[in-house]
This record gives structure tokens, C-alpha cells and sequence, in this order.
């Protein structure tokens, strides 16, 4: 016989949970003395309920397993939300569990009493109230299995107090298979649509995959991998998806959408066959809808039917789970392949080549200035791929994401659907957590940081070895750079005044901080930080100002409009 | 064009906030909601009316069909099928308007269900065209109150809605 607040630990424990990252108050207080008699979780106890859940997320990401919260009633659970709405946009499979006020006075305005169930419904992929004790074993089991199967996702549990009392004592039964009717999510393919599939690969002059972040999530690199080389085809990657297929080969033509390369929108635009494989056609991935591909013919595979044909119409819808498909698709592709000679790709590759030949990314070097693209070469260059890095918002995420070359499914972690600044330090800690021998470090700018810094206090409880990456410009300066391009160089409220000395700042929590301004001395000092193996390291690296992203495509326009840098003017668009 | 859809859902406290959140949260239009439990109490029944282009309704057919409550859905729109909607309606009726309210009811086959000195209550059964249509046909001026049900659907012949 257990009470509510044992059957929550143990059921965590019968999920194989190994952290929980919560924050304590008075509707959980139950949940905290249960946890403070056993010894199998690992509670970690973060500066913020916002961090919890950014902490569980990246957790999750770099290990493709549930993260878990706990956190209090009202203020607890609100504080949440953002790192829920975060997870939820790109389909992370956390467990959220939030006290409540006990069930006879819901509905009264109670102390620190939010209807948390309704406000996470629109940012969570299933929520629960437990009112009945009895219901809780099987509720977690549900919770897991709805958050970490199909498209994944968040799931709320909230818990009145009552219902974790120490003194009702129920049986407790943790069911190892559950059966949802309402729920079953497709695993395999359509085998006639597989069919159709491939006879359109085996005809395309012109194919190219576009892959997203359903890859990673549903560990389906390797079937990637071994698809886009039997093809040939080139490949390109959203944001989401970078890392599982090796960023460093030739068949890879960098990221797409508003700030990726040019080869890989204008390969998009010019693409006969598009295959399309956990990726949900973002906006900032398509530009302008009606200059989308078109010529393509469109293949879609996604475990999710309504990313399907949501944005943009499908010639072949395949429902079912990367993995699997991709599978299945390799094998009726070597099956048919044996009878038939495929269109030669060489004028589509040597089309590619020349795309490619513009060199688009280059930038202006400094002997003076810090460029944001040479930090990032240069933490290329000292890390050698070796790592997990996640990211805030802004130029410095779309820096990396050009510059840092991936080359493994589950190293680049950020916030893409939502891009919520604020996310980089504390999903650095999940990440730490869970590799605590691997080389973690977190990209960052000087005002996203500041919204989770508190977070440096928690690094230094568990001795976190994170390295801050910092590239300290002064500006918001994705916010400056639209308001350079769109708004006439006004730059309303887009200067970061008062900064704090990162240095100190890193020095009072406990940590070591660093300052880098001149380029000369960059590689170096990054050595010596990524020398320091148990140590935080927070630097803080002035780089250029006035830096901008580039290429882009502007709001409105088409995936062939894309601007290029200032300094490729003297080049021919080809 | 107007389609409606019918889904048995879990019948769990949310579901139909679930249901009505996902409306709003998505733009989409909502003609009119019915929601009630089946002959299995673990399972509502709930009929849709809602408007939109082919691509708006394929999409909330598969929002719908997301939510983790959604047992099975089914769009009757697209096949031949049956449709009621119930109304209520109070009228002034005093001495003068009596003999054209009866005929009125006559007519459509609706039926007075409650009478007092001044008024009556009217219950009418029918597709919601007919319901339109009767609440047009009454003289100016006696309505009091009107409530209709909504439209709920079934499917012609024996295929069900079932588990
Ligand atoms: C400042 C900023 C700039 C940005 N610029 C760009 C940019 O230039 N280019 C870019 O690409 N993005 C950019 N983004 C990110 C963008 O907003 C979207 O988050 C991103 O494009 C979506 O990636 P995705 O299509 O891979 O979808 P995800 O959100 O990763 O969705 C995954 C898809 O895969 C499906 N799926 C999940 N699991 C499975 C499975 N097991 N099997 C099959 N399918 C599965 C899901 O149903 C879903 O449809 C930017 C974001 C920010 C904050
Ligand atoms: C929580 C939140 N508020 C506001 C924004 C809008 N926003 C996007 S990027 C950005 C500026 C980020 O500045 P910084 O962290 O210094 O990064 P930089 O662009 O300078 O590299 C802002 C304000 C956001 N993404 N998230
Ligand atoms: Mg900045």
C-alpha cells in the first residue's frame, strides 16, 4: 500500500526516470518528503520553474528520453509554461507534474490555485487532473506513454494536494503495457504509397531531400544516412534536423529557409521530386507559399497526418514513423532499382555546383574585430565536432547553425518552433546531466543569457562544467538587423544599456569568466576553457556590432529571392 | 459549404473545452456544438457544424482526430445521412393569434407542449432549414424566446458509429 506521494516517486522510478528537475512549494510538499526518502531519482533542484522545464527538454533532446518536472501550484506551474509551449513546438516528450490546491477547494480562488490544466491545454499535447488517488499509477503510465510515442510531446499532470495525502494508503500496480483506445499512434507506412514513392525517385532528374527534426526525434539517422547515400540525391536540413545526416558531406548542401544557404533554396526551388521526411514545411522554411518548389512533386512522410498537406499540398502522403518508412523505402528501392537504369543526376549535381560555387556564406574577415562567424569557426575548429551545443535565440543560434558543422543526430539543441531566449543555459544543464564526461557548451547572446542566469547558481550546486559561449554584440541583434533591413536603421529599444560585468558576474557564482575581444587571441583562450573539464566557463567574447545574418530571405519573399551579404556584390547570382 | 462532422469522444471532464479550444485556437469556424453521452457512458457523442474550404476541413478533421480524447470520427456530410435539430419556442398568444399559431403548428407538425393565458411554447423537430423556415412563417412580433438544440446527424443504413 502506497500514499499518492509514493506512488508518483515510485512510479518514476518504475519509468526509469533518472532526473527530475523541480522547484518545491506547498501543493507538493507531500511529493518532496517522498522524494527525500528513497534513493533511486535524482532531483535537481533548478533557480526557476522556467529552467526546470528547459532543463528536462534538453535533457530529452540529447538523449531522446522523457524529461520530467515537478513543480508547485499557481506561480510553480505558470512559470512553466514557456518551457512547455517551448517543448511542445518542437514536439519534446517531457512529463510536467504540477501540484494544486487540494480538490474540495478547486474552484474557490484558493492559495496559489491557477486552473493549470487550462491554461497549459493549448501548449501541452495532453493534460491530466488526478482528482481520485486511485487513478494516479495509471495516469503516469498514460502521461509517459502519450508524451513519448507518435509525435511527441509535453504532458501536464496536475495533482491536488489531497491526493498525494501520506495518510491514504491505496494498492499500487504500475501497468507495463497500456492500450489507449483513443490513442494509437501509426508506426509503418502505406506499402502501396511506399510504392508510389519510390517509382517517382526512380524518375526524378532533379530529387532532393528536405528532413527535419521528426529525424532525430524518431531516431531514424542511420536510415537516412544509408537512403540518402544508395540514391545519390543531395539533402538538406531545417534548423531542427541538423545532425542526422553529417553536416561534412558532399551530398549535404547546408540548412534551408530563411537563413540558409543559397544552393539549398535554390536547389528547393528548382527540385523536380521533393522528399520530405519529419519536417512540417515552417514558414520560415517555405517563404513565400506560391513560389514554393514549384516544380516538385511532393513525398511527405510524417508520423503526424496533420503536418501533412497542412501548408503545403502532397502527391504522396506517408503517414508512419521515420525509421521504419525510410526502411521500407530503401528496400522496394533496391528491389526496383535492379530492373531499371534511373535518370543521370549529373546536370543536377553540376546545377548544385555552381549554386555552390558563390560561396554564399563567406564574410569579410578582421584582423581587429571578432566576426560572430569566426567564433563559431574557431569553436569548430577546437571542439572538432566533439559536442553538445545549444543555443538561445537570435543571430548567434542562426550563426551557429551555418558555421558549426553537426555531423550527429541529438549535438544541436535550441529552441526552433518557439525560439524562446532564455533556453540555452538551463537545457545545457539536462544535457550536462545526462553526459556528464562530454564536452557541453552553450551559444549565446549577452541579452538572451540574462533571461535564465540564474541558471549559474544550479551549475554550480551539481558542478556542471558548462561552457558559455557568449557573443557579446551590445544589441539584440536579430532585432537590429530587421530593424537595419525593414525599418531604416531606427533601432527602437534594440540596445542592451547596462550590461553587467559577464566576468564578475560568472566570479559570483562560483564560476570562471573570461573576456575576449581581440581575434588573435580567441582560439587560445577557447582551448584553455575547454582545457578546464570540471570547470564552468562563461565567455564573454565581443564581437562585431553591427553583423548580419546572411543570406536571408525577407518576409514575402520566395525561397529564390534570397539576399546575399553586402559583400557578394561583385558576384553574379547564378 | 457547411459539413458536419460527428466524433465519439472519451467521456472525460475536458474533453469538450479540448474540443472547443482547438476551434478557437485555430481560426476555425464553429456553426453550432452538441455534445452528449452514448448508450456506453464512457463515451460521448458530439455533432459539429462547421464551415470552410476542403483544405480547412481535411485539417480539422485531422486536428480532431489528434486530440488524445478523440475515439472515432466520422464527416456524415459526405454520404447520405439524417439530420435533427429540436427547437423550442415561446410566442405571445393571446386570443387573436391562437387560430393562426395552430395552423402554423399544423403545418410544420410541431407540437404545443405548454400553454398559459398570453403564451405558448412550441416544440419543433427537423432539419434546420425547416426550423428556419418555421420561425420565419410566425407573425412578426410574438416571439418571446427561442432555443434550438443544434443540428445532430446519423448516417443512412446500417454502418454505425460504433467502437
Ligand atoms: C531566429 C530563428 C530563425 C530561424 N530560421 C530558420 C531557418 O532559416 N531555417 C529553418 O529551417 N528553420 C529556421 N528556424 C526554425 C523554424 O522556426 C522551425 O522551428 C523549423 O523550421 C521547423 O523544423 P522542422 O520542419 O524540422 O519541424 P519540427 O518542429 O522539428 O517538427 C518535426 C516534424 O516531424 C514529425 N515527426 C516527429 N517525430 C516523427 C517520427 N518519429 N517520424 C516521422 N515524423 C515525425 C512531426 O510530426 C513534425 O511534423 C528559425 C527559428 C528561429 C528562432
Ligand atoms: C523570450 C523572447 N523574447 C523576445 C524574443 C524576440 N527576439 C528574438 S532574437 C532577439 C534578440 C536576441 O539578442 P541576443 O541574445 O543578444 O542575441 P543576438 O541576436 O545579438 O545574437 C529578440 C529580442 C524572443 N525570441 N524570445
Ligand atoms: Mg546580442
Amino acid at each position: 500500500m502506497l500514499s499518492g506521494a509514493e506512488i508518483v516517486v515510485q512510479a518514476l522510478v518504475d519509468e526509469g526516470v533518472e532526473f527530475i528537475f523541480g522547484y518545491p512549494g506547498g501543493a507538493v510538499l507531500h511529493i518532496y518528503d517522498a522524494l527525500f526518502r528513497q534513493g533511486s531519482l535524482r532531483h535537481i533542484l533548478v533557480r526557476h520553474e522556467q529552467g526546470a522545464a528547459h532543463a528536462a527538454d534538453g535533457y530529452a533532446r540529447a538523449t531522446g528520453k522523457c524529461g520530467v518536472c515537478l513543480v508547485t501550484s499557481g506561480p510553480g506551474a505558470t512559470n512553466t509554461v514557456t518551457g512547455i509551449a517551448t517543448a511542445y513546438m518542437d514536439s519534446i516528450p517531457l512529463v510536467v507534474i504540477t501540484g494544486q490546491v487540494p480538490t474540495p477547494v478547486i474552484g474557490s480562488d484558493a492559495f496559489q490555485e491557477v486552473d493549470t490544466v487550462g491554461i497549459t491545454r493549448p501548449c501541452v499535447k495532453h493534460n491530466f487532473l488526478v482528482k481520485d488517488v486511485r487513478d494516479l499509477a495509471l495516469t503516469i503510465r498514460k502521461a509517459f506513454h502519450i508524451a513519448t510515442t507518435g509525435r511527441p510531446g509535453p504532458v501536464v499532470i496536475d495533482i491536488p494536494k489531497d491526493v498525494t495525502d501520506p495518510n491514504v494508503k491505496v494498492p499500487y500496480i504500475y501497468p507495463r503495457e497500456i492500450r489507449m483506445r483513443s490513442y494509437n499512434p501509426v508506426e509503418k507506412g502505406h506499402p502501396g504509397q511506399i510504392k508510389r514513392a519510390v517509382e517517382l525517385m526512380l524518375q526524378a532528374r532533379r530529387p532532393i531531400f528536405y528532413t527535419g527534426g521528426g529525424v532525430i526525434l524518431g531516431n531514424g539517422s542511420e536510415q537516412l544516412r544509408a537512403l540518402v547515400k544508395e540514391t545519390g540525391f543531395p539533402i538538406t536540413s531545417t534548423l531542427m534536423g541538423l545532425g542526422a545526416y553529417p553536416m561534412s558531406d558532399p551530398q549535404f548542401l547546408g540548412m534551408l529557409g530563411m537563413h540558409g544557404t543559397y544552393e539549398a533554396n535554390m536547389a528547393m526551388h528548382e527540385c523536380d521530386l521533393l522528399i520530405a521526411v519529419g519536417a512540417r514545411f515552417d514558414d520560415r522554411v517555405t517563404g513565400k507559399l506560391e513560389h514554393f518548389c514549384p516544380h516538385a512533386q511532393i513525398i511527405h512522410i510524417d508520423v503526424d497526418p496533420s503536418s501533412i498537406a497542412k501548408n503545403v499540398r502532397v502527391d504522396v502522403p506517408i503517414v508512419g514513423q521515420v525509421a521504419s518508412v525510410l526502411s521500407d523505402i530503401l528496400r522496394v528501392y533496391r528491389e526496383q532499382r535492379a530492373h531499371l537504369q534511373p535518370p543521370s543526376l549529373a546536370d543536377w549535381w553540376a546545377k548544385i555546383q555552381d549554386w555552390r560555387a558563390l560561396e554564399c556564406l563567406r564574410y569579410p574577415d578582421s584582423e581587429t574585430i571578432i566576426k560572430p562567424q569566426f567564433a563559431v569557426e574557431t569553436l569548430y575548429k577546437v571542439t572538432q565536432g566533439d559536442l553538445y551545443l545549444t543555443s538561445d535565440v537570435g543571430q548567434h543560434q542562426m550563426f551557429a547553425a551555418q558555421f558549426y558543422r553537426f555531423d550527429q543526430p541529438r549535438r544541436w539543441i535550441n529552441s526552433g518552433g518557439l525560439g524562446t531566449m532564455g533556453y540555452g543555459l538551463p537545457a545545457a544543464m539536462g544535457v550536462q546531466l545526462a553526459y556528464p564526461d562530454a564536452q557541453v557548451a552553450c551559444i549565446s547572446g549577452e541579452a538572451s543569457i540574462l533571461m535564465c542566469i540564474q541558471e549559474l547558481a544550479t551549475c554550480k550546486q551539481y558542478d556542471l562544467p558548462i561552457k558559455i559561449i557568449l557573443l557579446n554584440n551590445g544589441y539584440m541583434g536579430m532585432v537590429r538587423q530587421w530593424q537595419e533591413l525593414f525599418y531604416e536603421s531606427r533601432y527602437s529599444h534594440s540596445y542592451v544599456d547596462a550590461l553587467p560585468d559577464f566576468v564578475k558576474l560568472a566570479e559570483s557564482f562560483g564560476h570562471i569568466g573570461m573576456r575576449v575581444e581581440r581575434p588573435a587571441e580567441l582560439e587560445e583562450a577557447m582551448r584553455s576553457a575547454f582545457a578546464m573539464r570540471d570547470r564552468l566557463v562563461f565567455m564573454d567574447i565581443v564581437v562585431d556590432p553591427a553583423e548580419n545574418v546572411y543570406p536571408m530571405i525577407a518576409a514575402g519573399k520566395g525561397q529564390h529571392e534570397m539576399q546575399l551579404s553586402p559583400h557578394h556584390a561583385d558576384r553574379e547570382l547564378a | 459549404m457547411r459539413h458536419i462532422i460527428a466524433v465519439l469522444l472519451e467521456n472525460e471532464a475536458g474533453a469538450l473545452s479540448r474540443v472547443a479550444g482547438l476551434f478557437s485556437a485555430r481560426g476555425y469556424n464553429i456553426e453550432s456544438l452538441t455534445v452528449a453521452p452514448t448508450e456506453d457512458p464512457t463515451l460521448s457523442r458530439m455533432t459539429l457544424v462547421t464551415i470552410g474550404n476542403d483544405e480547412v476541413i481535411e485539417q480539422i478533421k485531422k486536428q480532431l482526430n489528434k486530440l488524445i480524447d478523440t475515439v472515432k470520427l466520422v464527416e456524415l456530410t459526405e454520404g447520405e445521412h439524417i439530420e435533427r435539430e429540436m427547437m423550442m419556442v415561446k410566442v405571445r398568444a393571446e386570443r387573436q393569434d391562437r387560430e393562426e399559431l395552430k395552423r402554423l403548428v399544423d403545418i410544420f407538425r410541431a407540437k404545443i407542449i405548454d400553454v398559459s393565458e398570453i403564451s405558448y411554447v412550441i416544440e419543433l423537430t427537423g432539419h434546420s432549414g425547416k426550423l428556419d423556415a418555421f420561425l420565419n412563417a410566425l407573425p412578426k412580433g410574438l416571439i418571446i424566446e427561442v432555443v434550438r438544440s443544434g443540428p445532430t446527424a446519423i448516417a443512412r443504413g446500417p454502418k454505425g458509429l460504433t467502437l
